[in-house]
């Protein structure tokens, strides 16, 4: 019986994050494979419903992370996004939607290690929840793939 | 209520506007809104406890603005309508005369902003007591209940955009739902077109929505979606400490920030 | 065919349903749902809401549904491999305890659909769905069918209708063939009736307000009366509850959900008080303000189709006036129109 292996997508800065994670390639760190990343130019651009298209396009997990407050290369991009996540979780979490599957992190583009951590740690975290079954039921790849059930 | 009509008319009659958004007696039980012009169709007019409709979403109706100059019956959440169009430069200082209905059955005319500013200082703003117990009990339940719960509501969404259409700060000519490059909400009516759209309106009504209730008052199936709007009024609160159609000159909660912000969820 | 009357006892209905589901008919009926009534698959008589004035949204759904798939399609190397959904693998359906409006609300949907090019989905289901209506015993201040030719009692578009006669029996009228033929299924619960059995005493008093010819002509000639429909419109918010809950309204959507590999393309309602109704993609916008699309509603119902169709698009069910966040009184509204005096040409 093949262990559960979760798709994690994660949304990450261009400035810190996604450097980081370069240097955790670059520095030969192992860590999972489950996580596809996405590289935006700063946490502010990451729209919540981008968020909401990576579970209903079949992920189990989403990683959001960006640069430390005060060091974004935009000046206050983050500080936006720390806002925007705050009311962001809260609604998710009252609509019935597991936030922990969300993991949001500060990582810098010296912090290697702690991206592999990160990942790492999310890997684990959803594993241990299983597969976004709310989600499964009603995420675009199922949708109408049953027979029609259109007479109704 | 005839204070209310001897003040309309007069208000009309030296031109101090061109026309009062007010009630009117609607079909069976129901108030609806009117839009007096004349001496006579203030004769209509009316006002009991039972015209709680938040009339301040026709202030930006294209063709309510083309009659003229405006003049509007205004509740507790009207105002707040008025205050947050306001910070959003949607409203000009002075472009509406709100008469406020006091417990005396007397009115209050606010000209501006600040005196409306001033009044809503001293009053409760705060969502119903029924509708905080019903947030309550939401937020007793695990996730995958109120999962089971609000999925169980949309499925009655039919996807009308009455909630919308009804919300005095829902007023983008586009709006993210009509958007097709990309079509981030799925247009139709099944279980994740619902959920997307009322999620995303939950969160471009965060830091705005004046708890008015006009969306579940429209909506035609029941759904109590204001709920979503309303449980997000509190961490805004609490949080940022901002509060949504008080002042005039507010900045939207999410367009701003403080370097101290405070989370405990960002590792 | 010869209408058949027959006597059913209240205490047999619950078999109906029974022995319809044995049968593997779905059956839709409307049900409560909190405040609403909703037309819902029900596995028994249980549910019903017979006793509700009529279901919030039409019955329009068993034939024209508010999502719809009409086509599956697959991304290829070079190409895009497409399979149209078969319109006859649809299943016979049963629409049970509707009201006569529902009913015939039908026949607009029959004119809209049934136009050249045919639309199979809809023509298919239509046909396959056997109509079961309760006439009415109640009717509240929104109703109006009798001003638009239909009635509490009106059998037009139904295969059965079921008027309760007394506390223990059902006068059962069998219209169609297709009633014929569902009847079959319980011919051992039905005696004849007499044939001097007045339904009307047992139907709602629902008394015309208006009368449709003069309304139509009324309405026609009401173009260029812009001051008329911005009177009328100035409370409308443009949003999609009047048409969505309307059994004679057709207008749809298509959209495509897909992924990477494969996708649905979709038919949906639609509503043309929704501003980017009639948007260009050059940008502009032929029914800009709301008061043109109010326009375009009622002359739609009450001059293009039966100027083209030679049917009201109207039922007088009233639904979309209860639906309405800001009271838009249709039967008020016709009233009005009704009562000008306009030059017709």
């Amino acid at each position: 019986m093949q262990e559960f292996e979760p798709k994690i997508v994660a949304f990450v800065c261009n400035w810190c994050t996604y450097a980081g994670a370069d240097l955790t390639g670059t520095s030969r760190i192992k860590y999972s494979a489950n996580v596809k990343i996405i590289r935006f130019p700063c946490t502010g651009r990451i729209d919540f419903m981008i968020l909401m298209k990576a579970f209903e396009n079949g992920a189990d997990g989403i990683i959001v992370s960006g640069c430390h407050p005060n060091d974004c290369h935009y000046s206050t991009g983050n500080f936006h996004a720390r806002r925007r996540w705050i009311v962001f979780r809260n609604l998710l979490n009252f609509a019935g939607i597991e936030t922990d599957r969300i993991q949001f992190s500060w990582v810098s583009a010296a912090e290697g290690f702690k991206w592999a951590d990160v990942v790492n740690n999310t890997v684990k975290k959803i594993k241990e929840f299983g597969p976004n079954e709310s989600y499964k039921q009603i995420a675009v790849s199922t949708l109408f793939n049953e027979e029609g059930a259109t007479h109704e | 209520m005839s204070d209310l009509i001897k003040k309309v008319t007069q208000l009309l009659s030296d031109k101090t506007i061109d026309v009062f958004i007010g009630y009117e007696k609607g079909s069976a039980d129901r108030i609806r809104a009117t839009f007096t012009r004349t001496p006579e169709q203030a004769g209509k007019l009316i006002f009991d406890a039972s015209c709680t409709q938040n009339l301040a979403g026709f202030l930006l109706k294209h063709e309510v603005k083309k009659l003229g100059k405006l003049g509007i019956l205004a509740n507790v959440s009207a105002l707040r309508s008025i205050m947050q169009l306001a910070s959003e430069f949607q409203i000009k200082d002075g472009e509406v005369l709100a008469l406020f209905p006091n417990a005396d059955n007397s009115f209050t005319e606010f000209t501006d902003f600040h005196s409306i500013e001033a009044y809503l200082e001293t009053t409760d703003v705060g969502i119903k007591s029924e509708e905080q117990e019903m947030i309550t009990r939401l937020e007793a339940m695990t996730v995958l209940e109120r999962w089971a719960f609000w999925n169980k509501e949309f499925e009655k969404c039919i996807k009308c955009y009455a909630c919308r259409a009804a919300c005095p700060m829902c007023y983008c000519h586009r709006c993210t739902t009509d958007v097709n490059q990309p079509q981030w909400i799925p247009v139709a009516s099944h279980e994740l077109g619902n959920l997307d759209y009322h999620l995303m309106r939950a969160m471009h009504l965060a830091g705005r929505c004046v708890n008015c209730g006009e969306c579940a008052n429209a909506c035609p199936m029941d759904i109590p979606l204001n709920l979503l709007t309303y449980q997000l009024i509190k961490p805004i609160h609490d949080t940022f400490g901002a509060t949504a159609g008080m002042k005039a000159d507010a900045v939207y909660a999410l367009s701003t920030y403080k370097p101290d912000d405070k989370e405990n969820f960002i590792i | 065919m010869e209408k058949e009357l027959k006597i059913l006892k209240y205490t047999d209905l619950p078999k109906l349903i029974e022995r319809f589901r044995s049968q593997g008919y779905p059956v839709l009926a409307p049900i409560r749902k909190d405040k609403v009534v909703e037309i819902e698959l029900v596995e028994s008589l249980e549910n019903v809401a017979l006793d509700a004035l009529l279901s919030t949204q039409s019955a329009k759904k068993a034939a024209f549904p508010k999502v719809e798939k009409v086509l599956d399609f697959t991304f290829g190397k070079a190409d895009v491999k497409q399979t149209a959904v078969n319109p006859e693998e649809c299943k016979e359906t049963i629409l049970f305890g509707v009201r006569p409006c529902d009913a015939s609300g039908f026949k607009s949907l029959d004119a809209i659909f049934g136009e050249t090019p045919k639309d199979e989905l809809y023509l298919k289901k239509k046909e396959k769905t056997t109509i079961i209506s309760f006439s009415c015993p109640i009717a509240d201040e929104y109703c109006f069918c009798t001003s638009v030719g239909g009635g509490p009692g009106n059998t037009a578009g139904s295969d059965l209708q079921f008027t309760g006669i007394s506390k223990e029996e059902i006068l059962v009228e069998i219209l169609t063939e297709k009633g014929a033929k569902l009847a079959t299924m319980f011919t051992d619960l039905l005696i004849d009736a007499k044939s001097d059995i007045d339904k009307s005493k047992f139907l709602a008093d629902v008394k015309v307000v208006f009368d449709v010819n003069s309304v139509v002509e009324k309405t026609t000639a009401s173009f260029n009366n812009t001051a008329l429909w911005l009177e009328q419109s100035l409370r409308c918010i443009g949003c999609g509850a009047c048409a969505f809950v309307c059994p004679t309204c057709a207008c749809f959507d298509f959209q495509d959900e897909q992924n990477t590999k494969k996708g649905v393309r979709l038919r949906l309602w639609d509503s043309c008080g929704f501003s980017l109704f009639t948007l260009h993609t050059s940008g502009h916008n032929p029914r800009e303000v709301q008061s043109q699309r109010w326009r375009q509603r009622i002359m739609h119902k009450f001059a293009y189709m039966p100027e083209q169709l030679h049917v009201v698009g109207c039922e007088g069910c009233g639904r979309c006036s209860r639906a309405c966040p800001v009271d838009m009184n249709i039967k008020e509204h016709l009233t009005e129109i009704g009562s000008q005096i306009v030059l017709i040409a």
